[in-house]
């Protein structure tokens, strides 16, 4: 028993360890001063070297350093916050038709569609990106919000829709047939009924998208060049000839601090069981 | 004053659900489809609450005609055979959920909740979630959530079906109750038990592949079963049917065994004929004339019967005995039969004669 819990509690030990390791990495090289990273390796602040927020005051343009994250951290979130929100509200209607009722089209059935929306994932973005390019600049949208967003909802939907297809069809039929026998019209019976018993999966769904739209990287970096840069391409610019660790540690830092508060926050709404008793 | 379909039909994919289905249903009687699973009785329930589009047919009601109605406008009111409820709600709010969609509010939604939630004995219940009860428990629920509707039309799909045999028992005694003092709306009953049907039927409906094959009183489709399939479907244990010849006085069997003709088939001319007999009306026996013997292929004990299926030279025979006996597979057995209690089905399997009702 006691062998058992120590293995145990040194495999999680170590597991921790492994997925903490580069954070920690990055978090110590981000007030490390040039000289702590470029002469030999340094692992302990005060110990090792002397801490400085070099690093962290170059990203907000401070001390000569020509880039400021500020503006790229409020152009992600519009851009991420924007798509995400649209992605889920398009994406968990559109599961919940996939899931509840039957689309005939030719040889076109509802696993046909889910998978159409999957394979908007599977396709590189290279390929995409050029086609992507050509559309927003005969919309005039290139390097603007709104263009952004677009092209980030064809992303970002479908995980949506592939998530919450999943869910819905785990939440019994029977319930929204019973709300509707019960006098609530379908629109009724699906924000009453099935939405309430969605919200963990409508959280998961929304923190892939938030997560995914967050860190894309190429289709900001192709289809912006200055007045909508997301934090990815932001962050990517700040390299140099001589690699700067220490600034680039902080901009690492810096652009996944919201996620983690995001997710904290969400954290709460992934109650389990929460359809346990709907049918027997 | 009544619920009207005419010549319902739905098929989906080449399958038939509903082939043909006429009915006219009134208010305050309890009419109860009765048929194997897979029968259609889920399909009809389905198709007049709206929630399986018909392909051709029409529903009235009152004069009114559903046919096109949606579903939520229709006003009826189901209880399925899996126990659904809100899970995110307590036993009060799913009683509330309808009722606040019909526009009840304040006092007078508060009075009917509490009596519904009265009637199916779970006031102490009534701030618990579905999950945190038993459920025969849950079932209650389901059915106050929809006996308080006050809905036009009831329907019931098989709600003892996943209880034990004990707790069915008790609520089929208590829905009873319940549906009787429910004098306002049309309610179905679907039933795979013959038992069931007999208790509580106003009507039976017996249904078979998508069709009504023969309506009336209960006890009119147990004693007059319109034909074989009809007899084997209403009877549990199944009826036994073998071949046997009338000549001069004598029924004589596959086997050879002779017994003297029934008066009841006496109108019945020489002939080969299809012979149905209850397993109740079969009884273990010595060895003799008049008795037929056979090998136990199967031996099944149901509550408090024990019922013996009987390999013969006459053919399969059903007997069903009181009480738990101590039979097994493999054992010889003789039986005989009381010719008094049988059916007769001409070649088509149409019936031609059936016994006196018994008076007891």
């Amino acid at each position: 028993m006691i062998v058992k819990r120590v293995i145990t509690g040194a495999f999680i030990t170590l597991w921790s360890f492994f997925v903490m390791m580069p954070i920690l990495w990055a978090l110590v090289t981000s007030i490390k001063p040039p000289e702590a990273v470029d002469i030999k390796a340094t692992f302990i602040p005060f110990v090792d070297f002397t801490p400085t927020l070099l690093g962290w005051s170059n990203i907000f343009g401070a001390g000569g350093a020509t880039t400021n994250l500020v503006p790229p951290l409020f152009n992600s979130i519009i851009v991420t916050g924007g798509a995400a929100a649209i992605s889920l509200v398009l994406g968990t209607i559109s599961a919940y038709g996939l899931s509840r009722y039957l689309f005939k089209a030719g040889f076109i059935r509802n696993a046909d569609i889910i998978f159409f929306f999957i394979s908007q994932r599977i396709m590189p973005p290279i390929v995409l990106s050029f086609p992507f390019f050509l559309m927003l600049r005969n919309l005039g949208l290139l390097d603007t919000h709104i263009g952004l967003i677009l092209v980030s909802i064809g992303g970002l939907m479908p995980i949506v829709v592939w998530l919450m297809v999943d869910f819905f069809n785990g939440i019994p039929r029977e319930l929204d047939e019973m709300a509707t026998l019960e006098g609530y019209n379908p629109f009724e019976a699906f924000a009453k009924v099935v939405l309430p018993l969605a919200a963990p999966g409508l959280t998961v769904a929304g923190m892939f998208a938030v997560i995914f739209g967050w860190n894309d990287f190429f289709y900001p970096l192709v289809l912006t060049f200055g007045k909508v840069v997301t934090l990815p391409v932001a962050i990517v610019t700040l390299n140099a000839t001589i690699t700067p660790y220490w600034t680039l540690s902080a901009a690492a830092i810096f652009a996944i601090l919201p996620l983690v508060a995001f997710a904290f926050v969400m954290e709460r709404f992934l109650s389990k069981g929460s359809l346990s008793g709907a049918v027997r | 004053m009544a619920l009207v379909g005419h010549d319902l039909n739905v098929a989906v994919d080449d399958v038939t659900y509903l082939s043909n289905v006429s009915f006219n249903f009134e208010p305050g009687r309890i009419y109860v489809l009765m048929g194997r699973t897979g029968a259609g009785k889920t399909s009809f329930m389905r198709a007049v609450s709206g929630l399986l589009p018909l392909d051709s047919g029409s529903l009235e009601f009152n004069g009114e005609d559903l046919t096109h109605t949606p579903v939520w406008k229709r006003d009826c009111a189901m209880v399925y055979q899996q126990f659904i409820n809100y899970p995110n709600k307590t036993v009060r709010q799913n009683v509330e959920f309808p009722l606040k969609k019909a526009g009840l509010a304040g006092e007078e939604l508060a009075r009917r909740v509490d009596t519904y939630i009265a009637k199916v004995g779970l006031t102490e219940f009534e701030s618990r979630k579905p999950s945190q009860l038993s459920g025969g428990q849950q079932q209650r629920v389901a059915l106050a959530r929809s006996l308080a509707r006050h809905s036009r039309i009831l329907m019931l799909d098989e709600p003892l079906m996943n209880l034990d045999f004990k707790l069915r028992e008790q609520l089929r005694e208590e829905f009873l109750e319940l549906f009787r003092g429910e004098s306002q709306s049309v309610t179905m009953y679907a039933t795979t038990e013959i038992t069931e049907a007999m208790m509580i039927g106003y009507e039976i409906l017996v249904m078979h592949e998508g069709q009504i094959l023969q309506s009336g009183k209960p006890a009119d489709v147990f004693e007059r079963p319109k034909d074989k399939l009809v007899a084997q479907i209403v009877n549990d244990p199944p009826m036994s049917i073998i071949t046997a010849t009338i000549k001069g006085s004598k029924i004589i069997l596959a086997s050879g065994t002779e017994l003297p003709i029934p008066a009841h088939f006496g109108s019945l001319g020489e002939g080969t004929y299809e012979v149905g007999i209850r397993a109740t009306d079969v009884e273990p026996s010595s060895e003799g004339a008049g008795s037929e013997t056979g090998e136990i292929g199967f031996v099944e004990v149901s509550g408090s019967e024990t019922v013996l299926y009987l390999h013969t030279r006459a053919g399969e025979i059903v007997v069903q005995i009181e009480g738990i006996h101590d039979y097994h597979a493999g054992q010889k057995l003789s039986v005989r039969f009381r010719p008094e209690r049988m059916f007769a089905f001409d070649d088509n399997g149409q019936l031609l004669e059936s016994p006196k009702l018994e008076v007891k």
